[in-house]
């Protein structure tokens, strides 16, 4: 594009980031809160109580209520409880196109949960993966976007010729540019290992999606025979066609367990009540990164084992543990936090690559900002400070929203792309530096009356503390970052009579 | 940023139909002809990597996308897009014979 192959690649870097970045940045926060995706379910659902609970009668519970609500189903899911997690989630297939039937259970009763009607965590995980529209597309604009990232990391680093140097080097006194450059290589440059695996262990997460094509090659398309191939499921028996009473579950699943040293995790039944019935026994993942759960096949009729699914070759291996690496299903609580921390610092690096683009084509005085500069920072603002505002409008919904209001969780959700909608288009109408102000001060607010709500609305006490610092930090960081943002958005000299009140600020943005 | 007059003429001569179409066109290259590219190349080592399918379609579909960010940096790294174009369709041609040449084997010979 430019002379020379530094110059191309910065040029590159800088559009490859701008065109992604607002995507990347909803993808990169909904993300990051998803490594706490059980905290948040158990936070929106104060109903519940974590802890313990036997397994092998939760998901006989969990068939039972499948037998009488979706008994033409071609295939059945029971996800037994966890601690984390003390609700039997059942789910239904009636058929391949359909999209699965589920509910959620009380682990005691088998009944209906009397949990109030919400997403929980999982709407920030499917969020994060297919921004809440159709499948389908929701996933090829995020694997676009993730892809077009991935350019801009490497041409990112190809730019840093003094990357080590850059690593210690943050001179937000200079000038405003500079500043931001600084913030944007720090969190960039210290956290690059996890920007470079979380992109690209993303994208392999849905490769067989975006790059269907070697299954296409070597399994004329039949993706089923090459997860049994990997030994990434057991096989599908067809259904014999004639019906037949099947086996009591409890046994199966007591044999299965004494060949397996792991938690079970989930039930399958493929083809229910038929002749052909196959009881599949999903245990958790050994220690270990890969995504490998042992998985025993039982015929649900003869009670005789029909598959064990066996040890991965080295290839599946690693693509297995690509996004066994990207969830981090492993990681203990500390390395959890790491990851939690890098996420952020992901989020804060396109954010101040972001404001970094806007920065740098500031107007001279007197002259009015080009159209482009006024989208490019109109979006900025509506993402990086509307996006928290969402999550923020959308924590406080879960507990102000009435128990009983019918599809309450669909209104959870519409209250937080009303909110982000609202926090978007308001600084449209505002001048651009009082806009940051203004929207990182209503953040840190709405994240602030998060526990004072809670706290209000339910029994629970102290049950949350971790939940409540981390919203009072968010809350903090937002507000402090805004502030730093419109002080550096103001011309040098405004920005240097303000300093004096808002010293400190800038250092909010860069931990984050 | 940009001082002398002679920068500044280079500036608005970037700003001109021209760039504008030429950064166009890398961008549909880059889409397209790199994704074309990354398929053929999984498609073409799903068949032939000497290992059992299943790892073979692991490894190319875990390299493809490593082959469409290098395609991409590629497209935009040319120094005209017509050599982008060139530096883009020679490999493809060149996978796009052996994925054919492979096919023909598959279905001629036992399944591997």
């Amino acid at each position: 594009m430019r002379p020379g192959f530094r110059q191309s690649m910065a040029w590159l870097h800088t559009w490859a980031g701008l065109v992604t970045g607002w995507v990347m940045f909803a993808v990169f926060v909904t993300g990051t809160a998803t490594y706490y995706r059980a905290d948040i379910s158990l936070w929106m659902r104060p109903e519940l109580r974590a802890g313990p609970s036997d397994p092998i009668p939760a998901a006989e519970r969990g068939i039972a209520y499948l037998k009488t609500h979706a008994p033409k189903a071609m295939a059945w899911y029971v996800s037994v409880p966890q601690p984390d997690r003390p609700v039997i989630g059942v789910y239904w297939m009636d058929s391949l196109e359909a999209p699965l039937g589920q509910a959620l259970l009380d682990r005691e009763t088998g009944t209906p949960t009397r949990a109030r009607d919400t997403q929980g965590g999982d709407f920030f995980y499917r969020f994060h993966y297919e921004l809440q529209m159709m499948p389908t597309l929701g996933r090829w604009i995020v694997g676009g976007a993730a892809m077009i990232l991935l350019v801009a990391l490497i041409s990112g680093i190809v730019t840093h010729r003094r990357i080590f140097a850059d690593f210690f080097t943050f001179r937000r006194d200079k000038s405003a540019q500079r500043g931001w450059l600084d913030a944007h290589n720090v969190t960039g440059v210290l956290a690059l290992p996890f920007h470079l695996m979380i992109t690209y262990t993303g994208i392999v997460t849905l490769g067989l999606m975006y790059m269907p094509w070697g299954v296409t090659a070597a399994y004329k398309g039949d993706d089923l025979r090459f997860f049994v191939e990997s030994a990434q499921s057991t096989t599908w028996r067809p259904a014999a066609g004639r019906p037949a009473e099947a086996l009591p579950l409890a046994p199966l699943l007591a044999r299965a367990q004494g060949e397996v040293s792991e938690p079970l995790e989930m039930v399958i039944v493929n083809n229910p009540r038929d002749a052909g019935a196959t009881v599949v026994a999903v245990f958790e993942e050994p220690h270990g990164l890969a995504h490998q759960h042992p998985q025993i096949a039982f015929d649900a009729v003869s009670g005789a084992v029909v598959e064990r699914v066996g040890t991965m070759k080295p290839a599946a291996h690693v693509f297995t543990s690509f996004m066994g690496l990207h969830e981090a299903q492993f990681a203990s609580p500390v390395l959890r936090a790491l990851f939690f921390l890098c996420g952020l610092m992901g989020a804060a690096t396109i954010a101040t690559g972001l404001v970094l683009w806007s920065v740098a084509r500031m107007p001279k005085a007197g002259e009015a900002p080009r159209f482009g500069l006024r989208l490019v920072r109109g979006l900025n603002i509506g993402t990086i400070l509307g996006l928290p505002i969402g999550m923020a409008a959308f924590f406080l919904a879960n507990r102000l929203l009435p128990v009983d209001l019918a599809h309450r969780a669909t209104w959870e959700g519409g209250v937080f792309f009303g909110a982000w909608a609202l926090a978007a288009l308001v600084p449209l109408a505002r001048p651009h530096r009082r806009a940051w102000v203004e929207m990182g001060l209503s953040a840190g607010l709405l994240f602030g009356a998060v526990p004072i709500v809670g706290a209000l609305t339910t029994d629970r006490g102290f049950d949350f503390l971790a939940f409540d610092a981390a919203m009072l930090g968010l809350g903090l960081v937002l507000a402090l970052g805004a502030r730093a943002v419109s002080l550096y958005e103001g011309r040098r000299a405004a920005a240097r009579a303000a300093r004096p009140a808002g010293g400190l600020a800038p250092k909010g943005l860069v931990k984050a | 940023m940009v001082d002398g007059s002679a920068s500044l003429d280079r500036v608005r001569a970037r700003q001109g139909w021209r760039y504008r179409a030429a950064v166009a066109g890398r961008v549909v290259l880059a889409a397209f002809g790199g994704y074309a590219l990354a398929a053929l190349a999984t498609a073409f080592l799903s068949l032939t990597l000497p290992m059992v399918r299943s790892e073979a379609v692991a490894t190319a579909t875990l390299l493809s996308f490593a082959i469409l960010a290098g395609a991409v940096i590629w497209v935009f790294a040319a120094r005209t897009l017509l050599r982008a174009a060139i530096g883009l369709g020679i490999p493809m041609a060149l996978v796009g014979v052996g994925l054919w040449v492979a096919l023909g084997l598959v279905a001629a010979g036992p399944p591997a």
